[in-house]
């Protein structure tokens, strides 16, 4: 088990350099803007350009420019700076991340207990009003992009262009420390519309396999042993919930990107919206910043999950 | 059948599950007792509804929305009628069941140390402690070495044979006075299939239990009964003591059953004979005699009328359900169990059909 952890540790850091490479083609091989161009201002002339793009290295050669990134993180953990503001991205990162750890740590809790809790249910009272209520309710949050559903939810609910004012709305996020009541209720609907898709998805897993798993021989011998049936579902429940686990580490990375968007809708200043802001300006070394924290984000997660995984059934041993 | 109040009484069962394709007639009204200490074995292919009836009697089949009228009686209490809650306290505890397949039967994901102490506990108020110890116990009854280690490992540690003995451990928990045994060797290797019958018949001897023995294979049941029922397509058509259905079979789906498997005592070049088509489909069962289409003897009657499960003249509690005259049975039975094809039998017996429909009707 420890060799098969150090393995998947080793790999993780192979992926995030991987990660590292690929958006760094992404944004400096295949430029959406020049953000030296973009630090000029009006009317720039040629030197000008070219003074800026010396001054943030853009004029290198793109091997000696990568090499240079990679040698900084690996061996100073310097992440760059910022064009437009000269910030560290690692102090802007750390600055933004715990309103992003809020936001998708509250959507996980939401997603993953109301996920499961409504798949059981549903499958539990299967062909009941409640069954086909929240199996078409998860068929409609499946379907409904975060940014619409976040703009809906603000034109119904907030307390600023809402047509019920009983949320505050965008831009009213507060820091956990400063405001907790406050915190809470500014995050109640970035919560729901980050969790809606993933919870949606889940529902409808965890019902599909519960479903799957009732009909089991070894629910028959449940029933056979005379176990209440309160019991019985217990077991079903214990044996469908591992492929729902599997499924974590995946829906993990949909909800990072979900962030992106959830955190510029609601106006909330997290590493989502600071990625978003960053694109927007071509600030190559913040989006890779944000880019390999989702990355690392992910890889953990799948780490975890595939070690919950053996925890949870016995028959599985990493060798 | 003898004097001994029976241990369970089934009557008139009958059990349809409602598809979308229309009623499901997976059991049609059948009739039989099983006595204390004693083993039933019934018989039938995939189909015939063997193990819906059996599991009936558990009650596992309203779980899946069966329709079921008649009467189960165990020691006088009707099972069908019961509530649920009642029914369960009997479950695993009176009456007991084990499955054909016995790793899909163990939950995989609990130590089969658990799985034996949560059946005791629920019907029983015993401390964890004690639960285990007993669990290691009834390990041990039914023939596993180092019980005491075997108790916390996950059923894929164990192999089939000692699977279905964990099975039989947890179904023997409480002491059932009967065990339902649905094609308990049928997944198993042949060796380890005499095992698991020896190891039936030695914890009958010593518990006393009843055993319904289900199953296809007439081997199996000539270990195991004293008592045999033949099924075919939700009816039982021939019930008699496990000697007289092998000597003197009377039903033409018995006949088949006993010439399509291979026998020591005839000649190695005689070929089984298998019973032509398939069991029918229980959505649209045949009118009549439900074996007619694939009886070499039937008639454009037997399409006609249903056949009673009557006794058999001359015997005490040898009952067949068969349109033909027991006279005629005979006749044919004698030349078919000396190895003669259908055609010869009717023949020898001066069998002769009704019309020269008869060939239109089949």
């Amino acid at each position: 088990m420890t060799a098969y952890v150090i393995r998947r540790v080793l790999w993780g850091i192979l992926m995030l350099l991987v990660v590292c490479l690929v958006t760094f083609v992404i944004f400096r091989v295949l430029p959406a803007g020049n953000p030296a161009l973009l630090r000029a201002g009006r009317n720039p002339t040629q030197g000008q350009i070219k003074a800026i793009e010396h001054s943030l290295r853009l004029d290198r050669s793109l091997p000696t420019q990568f090499y240079e990134y990679v040698k900084n993180i690996l061996l100073h953990f310097n992440f760059g700076y910022s064009y437009g503001s000269n910030e560290s991205v690692l102090q802007l990162i750390k600055e933004r991340l715990p309103a992003t750890i809020s936001l998708t740590v509250g959507a996980a809790v939401l997603w993953i207990v109301f996920g499961v809790g409504i798949g059981i249910l549903s499958a539990v009272r299967r062909h009941s009003y409640l069954d086909r209520g929240s199996m078409g309710g998860a068929l409609l949050l499946v379907s409904a992009p975060e940014f619409w559903l976040g703009l809906v939810l603000l034109f119904l609910f907030s307390s600023s262009i809402g047509k019920f004012k009983i949320l505050p709305g965008a831009g009213s996020y507060v820091g956990l420390t400063s405001d907790p009541g406050k915190w809470f209720t500014s995050m109640l609907m970035p919560w729901f519309v980050l969790a809606a898709g993933s919870a949606a998805v889940f529902a409808r897993l965890m019902r599909g396999n519960l479903l799957e798993v009732m009909d089991e021989d070894y629910i028959r011998t449940a029933r056979a042993k005379g176990l209440p049936e309160k019991e019985v579902t217990k077991q079903g429940v214990r044996a469908s919930i591992n492929p729902v686990v599997t499924v974590i580490g995946l829906e993990f990375g949909l909800l990072l990107g979900g962030a992106v968007l959830v955190e510029t809708v609601f106006n909330i200043p997290g590493v989502g919206r600071l990625a978003y802001e960053s694109i927007a300006r071509s600030d190559y070394e913040v989006i890779e910043g944000t880019v390999l924290l989702a990355a690392l984000f992910i890889i953990v997660a799948n780490i975890l999950v595939d070690i919950l995984y053996a925890y949870l059934d016995p028959r599985v041993r990493y060798a | 059948m003898s004097a001994a109040e029976p241990l369970l009484r089934v009557e008139d069962l009958r059990v349809e599950f409602h598809t979308e394709d229309g009623v499901v007639h997976a059991v049609d009204g059948i009739t039989y007792q099983v006595l204390p200490g004693k083993t039933l074995g019934i018989v039938g292919e995939s189909g015939s509804g063997k193990t819906v009836a059996s599991m009936t009697v558990l009650g596992l089949t309203r779980h899946q929305g069966a329709e079921v009228s008649g009467r189960i009686l165990f020691e006088g209490r009707d099972l069908v009628t019961m509530g649920e809650e009642q029914l369960r306290g009997i479950r695993g505890n009176e009456i007991a069941m084990i499955f054909q397949d016995p790793l899909s039967s163990l939950h995989p994901l609990y130590k089969v140390g658990k799985q034996l102490t949560e059946a005791i506990r629920v019907h029983r108020d015993v401390s964890k402690a004690q639960a285990r110890a007993r669990a290691i116990e009834l390990l041990g009854l039914v023939g596993i070495p180092d019980p005491a280690d075997r108790v916390d490992q996950y059923p894929h540690e164990f192999s089939g044979g000692m699977r279905q003995r964990a099975m039989i451990a947890m179904a023997l928990a409480n002491d059932p006075k009967l065990l339902i045994a649905d094609e308990p060797t049928t997944a198993l290797d042949v060796t380890v299939q005499a095992q698991i019958l020896e190891l039936m018949e030695r914890l009958q001897r010593e518990l006393g239990m009843a055993i319904v023995i289900i199953t296809h294979d007439l081997g199996v049941v000539a270990e195991m009964a004293d008592d045999i029922a033949v099924m075919y397509a939700g009816r039982i058509v021939e019930t008699a003591p496990a000697s007289e259905v092998f000597a003197a079979p009377e039903h033409p789906y018995t006949w088949g059953l006993l010439r399509s498997i291979p026998r020591l005592e005839r000649d190695r070049e005689e070929p089984l004979v298998p019973i032509p088509g398939s069991p029918p489909s229980l959505l649209a069962p045949p009118t009549g005699c439900h074996f007619h289409p694939r009886c070499a003897y039937a008639q454009p009657s037997h399409s006609r009328v249903d056949p009673a499960l009557e006794l058999v003249p001359g015997a005490s509690n040898h009952f067949v359900a068969c349109l033909l005259e027991p006279q005629l049975r005979r006749g044919l039975w004698s030349p078919l169990s000396a190895g003669a094809t259908p055609d010869e039998a009717k023949q020898e017996a001066g069998f002769a059909d009704e019309t020269a429909e008869s060939s239109a009707v089949r």
